[in-house]
């Protein structure tokens, strides 16, 4: 049974009547079928109207919905003989961050992404997607190792953010986050990035230092979560809404920001209804930006990617 | 290109700032709590004569305790031109930006200086916590990029010493952006060839710690700086826990492997020249015992300028 938020209420009674015919469609009326079929409609309509206008803080709910695909789902759908690698070689291995070799339609790469887990023990186990220094040290290895048998990187990024621990802090958060940056940056080999979720600040762009980045059509990235932003610039969490307006945080604002290269499409009702189709979406929009990138001379791919960077925002100083 | 902005002849700049001595001639040391006079206090550039508390000292003034005789020449660099995201909280972003420019004469917070250090050419990008918390937005990425060029242009070592609450959430999605900016920036200085040298003083946190900041050649910090990613209250929230005596202080990261050196203010000069010298292996750098540093430094130092 799929949960609804908050803004979804007249979505929600909807379904719950439509699953109540259904029941009773079983009998073989065929007012009730016509019923049903009305309400199917009414359905479509609604979802049409809620999801093709949703606020900044609505987008921010449904990029955290428990049900949205996760990492994993995608690596499941996407990726054959996908053979995760584990471990930083240093401390252990940080669940909160997935990865490993595999093939990706054809052609072998690199898959790397955040994961937040779908029940409590999973999300307990992955750290609700929360990286520790170990996660972003496994992620540089498993560049490096990518850069090495000249294979593609492809990113994930779903997380809140890097997680903010006493042990994380003094094994160096801040400098594996950083190193992590680099490392994107230091590749010869093309590396693509898609925001599936939550892009949450440092702990996210770790991992999107990318030639191609690209966010799902109701996922966020941002620099702070708009609950923080609230509590710092508002004195309080409870200003959350406003924030996140104020953040400019989803993918419309951030194409026109010139931050991302493209908007990937979702189902109607976004990727939690229709999880297989948004995946496959996904699949297709990678598939092609790597097409584009492994086309290029090899020699200009890193230098690409380092002016993609420094270009953005420029046209907002003076000169 | 029109790098260069003004010359800072120290003892002018002394003269006219002596119109606004505050009122309260005496300031009572947080750590201490002993009460020290502003001259004395000044004069010591803002470590407290009686238990060593480094306080935060203003950009300007730290450059003029770095370079040789306090000279040094400032870059233009490009500025922020309005508002890119039209940012509002409690207040306009282009308010806030007002405010701050107007209390601390700077456009922004990043002021990238270049001079002679022991006699050697060097490029400074020092950040200002005065100005919006020292935060990292566009300009800034934008100042550090023309800063790590110019090193490489007059293949000059850099030295960021860093004060920053971290990015600057009014620029939303393009300060995170500064991120990997500022990473390219310091490694056109590496891929040079030159040093990268970051001193990072209190505070250095968020995104500008988890970038240039940490990834220093050589990383000093300032005693009792506090360095991390992540705010103490965010962890203490998470984890309901307290945390332990003296955490993300340079002390307790020196000790966790995070950094190099820990250097007392009044040595940093010195420091800076010595290691410079060292990593250049130039003939004049004597290549002294770090245990004598004091004294050693100082010699090289006036043997410099003696050559010169
Ligand atoms: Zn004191």
């Amino acid at each position: 049974m799929l949960s609804f938020l908050d803004f979804e209420k007249n979505i929600a009674e909807l379904e719950g009547k439509l699953q109540e015919l259904k029941h009773l469609s079983d009998i073989g009326d065929i007012k009730i079928a016509d019923e049903v079929s009305r309400l199917q409609v009414q359905i479509e309509r609604a979802l049409k109207t809620t999801y093709g206008k949703l606020s900044a803080w609505q987008k921010v709910q449904v990029a955290r919905h428990p049900e949205r695909p996760h990492c994993v789902d995608f690596i499941d759908t996407l990726i054959e003989d996908f053979t995760p690698l584990s471990g930083d070689r240093t401390f252990s291995d940080d669940a909160a961050i997935v990865g490993g070799l595999g093939r990706f339609r054809g052609r072998s790469i690199v898959i790397i992404g955040q994961e937040k887990g779908h029940d409590t023990d999973t999300r307990v186990k992955h750290n609700f997607g929360m990286p520790r220094p170990e996660g972003y040290r496994k992620a540089i290895r498993l560049m490096k190792l990518a850069d090495r048998f000249k294979l593609p990187v492809v990113t994930l990024v779903d997380t809140p953010g890097a997680y903010p621990g006493i042990g994380a802090e003094e094994r160096g958060q801040a400098e594996a986050i950083a190193r992590s940056i680099e490392t994107c940056l230091s590749l010869s080999q093309p590396i693509v990035s898609v925001v599936i979720g939550e892009g949450g600040s440092g702990g996210a762009i770790a991992l999107a230092a990318a030639n191609n980045v690209m966010m799902m059509e109701h996922a966020v990235y941002s620099v702070i979560s708009p609950e923080g932003c609230a509590s710092i610039l508002w004195r309080s969490a409870e200003h959350a809404e406003e924030a996140a307006e104020a953040l400019k945080l989803t993918s419309q604002n951030l194409l026109k920001l010139g931050v991302i290269n493209s908007i990937i499409p979702e189902p109607l009702g976004a990727a939690h209804r229709a999880p297989k189709e948004a995946i496959n979406m996904v699949g297709n929009s990678i598939s092609e930006a790597l097409n584009e990138l492994q086309a290029q001379d090899e020699s200009v791919v890193k230098r690409l990617r380092r002016e993609r960077f420094l270009t953005i925002g420029d046209d907002a100083l003076t000169t | 290109m029109n790098w260069l902005k003004n010359y800072v002849r120290p003892k002018i700049r002394a003269l006219v700032e002596k119109e606004n001595i505050p009122d309260n001639l005496w300031k009572q040391c947080q750590s201490c709590e002993q009460m020290i006079f502003h001259r004395e206090l000044e004069a010591a550039h803002n470590v407290c004569p009686h238990c060593n508390h480094h306080m935060r000292l203003a950009a300007k003034k730290r450059l003029e305790t770095l370079f040789d005789h306090g000279v040094f020449e400032t870059v233009q660099l490009a500025g922020l031109k309005g508002d890119p995201l039209k940012f509002r909280d409690k207040k306009r972003y282009t308010d806030r930006l007002k405010d701050s420019r107007n209390t601390t004469g700077e456009d922004d917070a990043l002021i990238v200086a270049h001079g002679k250090m022991g006699g050697n050419a060097v490029i400074v990008a020092i950040m200002n916590f005065s100005f919006m918390g020292g935060s990292m937005g566009i300009a800034l990425g934008k100042g550090l990029i023309s800063a790590a060029r110019l090193a490489v242009l007059k293949e000059s070592p850099l030295i960021a010493i860093t004060s920053s609450g971290g990015a600057r959430m009014q620029e939303g999605i393009l300060s995170l952006m500064q991120m990997p900016r500022s990473i390219i920036a310091v490694n056109e200085v590496k891929e040079a060839g030159l040093p990268y040298i970051t001193v990072l003083t209190d505070p250095t946190t968020g995104g500008v710690s988890a970038s240039f900041a940490m990834l220093g050649d050589i990383a000093i910090a300032e005693p009792g700086a506090v360095i991390g990613f992540a705010g103490a209250r965010v962890i203490e929230e998470t984890i309901r826990e307290t945390l332990p005596e003296g955490f993300q202080r340079a002390e307790y990261l020196l000790e966790h492997g995070m950094i190099d050196r820990v250097v007392h203010r009044h040595e940093l000069r010195d420091e800076l020249i010595r290691i410079n010298a060292i990593l250049k292996n130039t003939n004049s750098a004597k290549i002294v015992p770090i245990a004598s540093s004091n004294k050693s430094s100082k010699y090289i130092n006036q043997e410099r300028e003696a050559a010169e």
